[in-house]
């Protein structure tokens, strides 16, 4: 059996076999494989007895559930509203800049991927980003070198 | 109005008592009969934007008859400018389970969700260790009630009931018909109240104080207190309890930079107010402002004279762009064709008067769309477009 197909198992022994199960099940194969496959999918269809048209539909319309190759740290700048205002664009080219890639594109080595998001409930202390499911507040361009020098090495 | 002042209440985020679960524990004693009419006179309204009584939904759930019936605590706090949900699930989340025990006693639930929204995701671990708690002392009060956290996945229409069920159910966060009603077909069917977090806690405070102290708070139709979200050009951003009915100029004196040019009430689905309404303005559920079943989540964002009102307009427009779920036609098109109005005015391509046509496009998404995120892109199109006509031309 494949990594993928012994996950997906793992996991619907964890959350069952039901209709219901399919979204915690998604986000268990995204936060491993930072992406659902095809194969992925298909998988999971076939576990819960329902169309991997179906599976493809529901991966498609959540915005954290990708279906192309994202990177080991997904990074998700705020872009709504007040962010905006608080310079997020700032943050977003220095992030550029170092990573050496644009928004919606991954570092050759996966290890990154940058994209914009919308409001992450952090208004008061923007701009804001989160890095996979830890979130970052308050922001400069000192600061957020820091942090992605920080997550380079890890 | 005008002896209303801005008045910090500070009730929904105060210190726990020392005994815990006491109010979940005295509720136990009472009959459900009597706690619905209590809600109801307390005129307490659902704190996440609709404003439907809180009170009568639980009482439509209570009157079901069923093998199983849900309680759904709705933390998908999406609104742009909102963080109150995300405050109080992290500072006093035992008043939000509290909460949702009484709401299942008095239903008749044995089950219950939190549906967290993903970017929240970091407040799972602590979350389930004040669950884990709540769920033994429940134990010890004999309510037989389990509840699980269920995480969204990025999706801001998740946070209408209906999407928020089919999401639950494995299904894009589409919108359902209504009626039914959650409260007679939810989740898998079953009768199922699903409430936003602050109501909960509003309810479990309504309880510990009873409905006459918390209908002193307040003015007419929008009693208690609520959680406001302050943002934007402000030098005190942050999150502060304050009584219903307060005079926006008093807000804009106290929160504002100086400089305040509008609010923006009840986040991008909210209406936007210009400088010289700001005397006139009474934030609550009913009023000029924010009739019933408009947003009063609680956002409030303040732009100075140095922002420009076209691209504010433009970044809802591309928020509700995104965060359309498509399935609908006026919604998925009509938010398209806004913004491709409103940028061709701004170039010269269309007249001014081209305005007047897309107000009329928002009227017809008012109508037709179908769920509130479709409806309620008219209310910041319309009172930016209307207030600031010269921004949108020149």
């Amino acid at each position: 059996m494949t990594e993928t197909a012994n996950l997906v198992n793992t996991l619907v022994k964890k959350y069952g076999n039901k209709r219901e199960s399919l979204l915690p099940i998604l986000e268990g194969i995204y936060e491993k494989e930072h992406f659902l496959s095809d194969e992925a999918m298909i998988e999971v269809a076939k576990k819960l007895d329902i169309s991997s048209a179906d599976v493809y539909g529901v991966a498609t319309f959540y915005s954290f559930l990708d279906t192309v190759p994202r990177g080991k740290y997904v990074i998700r700048v705020c872009k709504t509203i007040v962010c905006d205002m608080k310079n997020k664009k700032e943050i977003v080219s220095t992030i550029e800049n170092l990573l050496k890639i644009k928004v919606g594109e991954t570092t050759l080595n996966r290890k990154f991927s940058l994209l914009y998001t919308n409001c992450l409930g952090w208004c008061h202390k923007g701009p804001a980003m989160l890095i996979n499911d830890d979130v970052y507040y308050d922001l400069t361009p000192e600061k957020v070198t820091n942090i992605i020098a920080e997550y380079k090495n890890k | 109005m005008g002896e209303h002042r801005l008045k910090r209440v500070g009730l929904i985020l105060e210190e726990y008592s020392p005994e815990k679960y006491k109010v979940l524990a005295s509720v136990m004693k009472r009959s459900n009969k009597e706690i619905i009419q209590d809600l109801i006179d307390s005129g307490l309204k659902g704190r996440g934007g609709a404003g439907f009584l809180t009170g009568l939904k639980w009482k439509l759930a209570a009157e079901q008859e069923a093998d199983q019936k849900y309680v759904i605590c709705n933390a998908d706090e999406g609104e742009p400018g909102t963080f109150k949900d995300r405050a109080i699930l992290s500072e006093v989340p035992r008043k939000v389970l509290s909460g949702m025990g009484i709401c299942a006693k008095v239903i008749g639930a044995t089950k219950g969700f939190i549906y967290l929204r993903g970017e929240y995701k970091y407040l799972v671990p602590q979350l389930q260790k004040e669950i884990d708690e709540f769920h033994v002392h429940a134990e010890i009060l004999g309510l037989n009630f389990k509840i699980e956290i269920f995480l969204g996945s990025g999706a801001y229409v998740c946070g209408e009931e209906t999407a928020l069920l089919n999401s639950m159910e494995g299904k894009r966060g589409e919108p359902r018909n209504k009626p039914p009603f959650p409260t007679e077909n939810g989740y898998l069917g079953k009768p199922t109240v699903v409430n936003n977090v602050e109501t909960l806690v509003s309810a479990m405070l309504v309880c510990k104080i009873g409905h006459e102290e918390f209908k002193k708070l307040g003015i007419q139709d929008s009693h208690g207190s609520k959680l406001f979200s302050v943002s934007g050009d402000t030098p005190k951003p942050g999150i502060y309890d304050l009584e219903f009915g307060l005079p926006l100029d008093e807000f804009v004196k106290e929160f504002g930079d100086g400089d305040t040019k509008a609010v923006q009430v009840g986040g991008a689905s909210g209406f936007c107010v210009p400088r010289k309404k700001f005397s006139q303005t009474t934030i609550g559920y009913q009023g000029g402002l924010t009739g019933d079943n408009l947003p009063t989540g609680g956002s409030m964002m303040i732009f100075n004279s140095s922002r420009s009102m076209y691209n504010v307009l433009r970044n809802y427009l591309e928020f509700f762009e995104e965060e359309s779920c498509g399935q609908c036609t006026p919604c998925r098109v009509g938010i398209q064709q806004l913004t491709r109005g409103i940028e061709a005015v701004k170039k010269g391509e269309k007249p001014p008067e081209y305005l007047q046509t897309l107000l009329k496009l928002t009227e017809t998404m008012k109508i037709t769309a179908k769920c509130g995120l479709g409806q309620s892109v008219a209310n910041s199109f319309s009172s930016i477009v209307e207030n600031f006509r010269e921004e949108m031309i020149y």
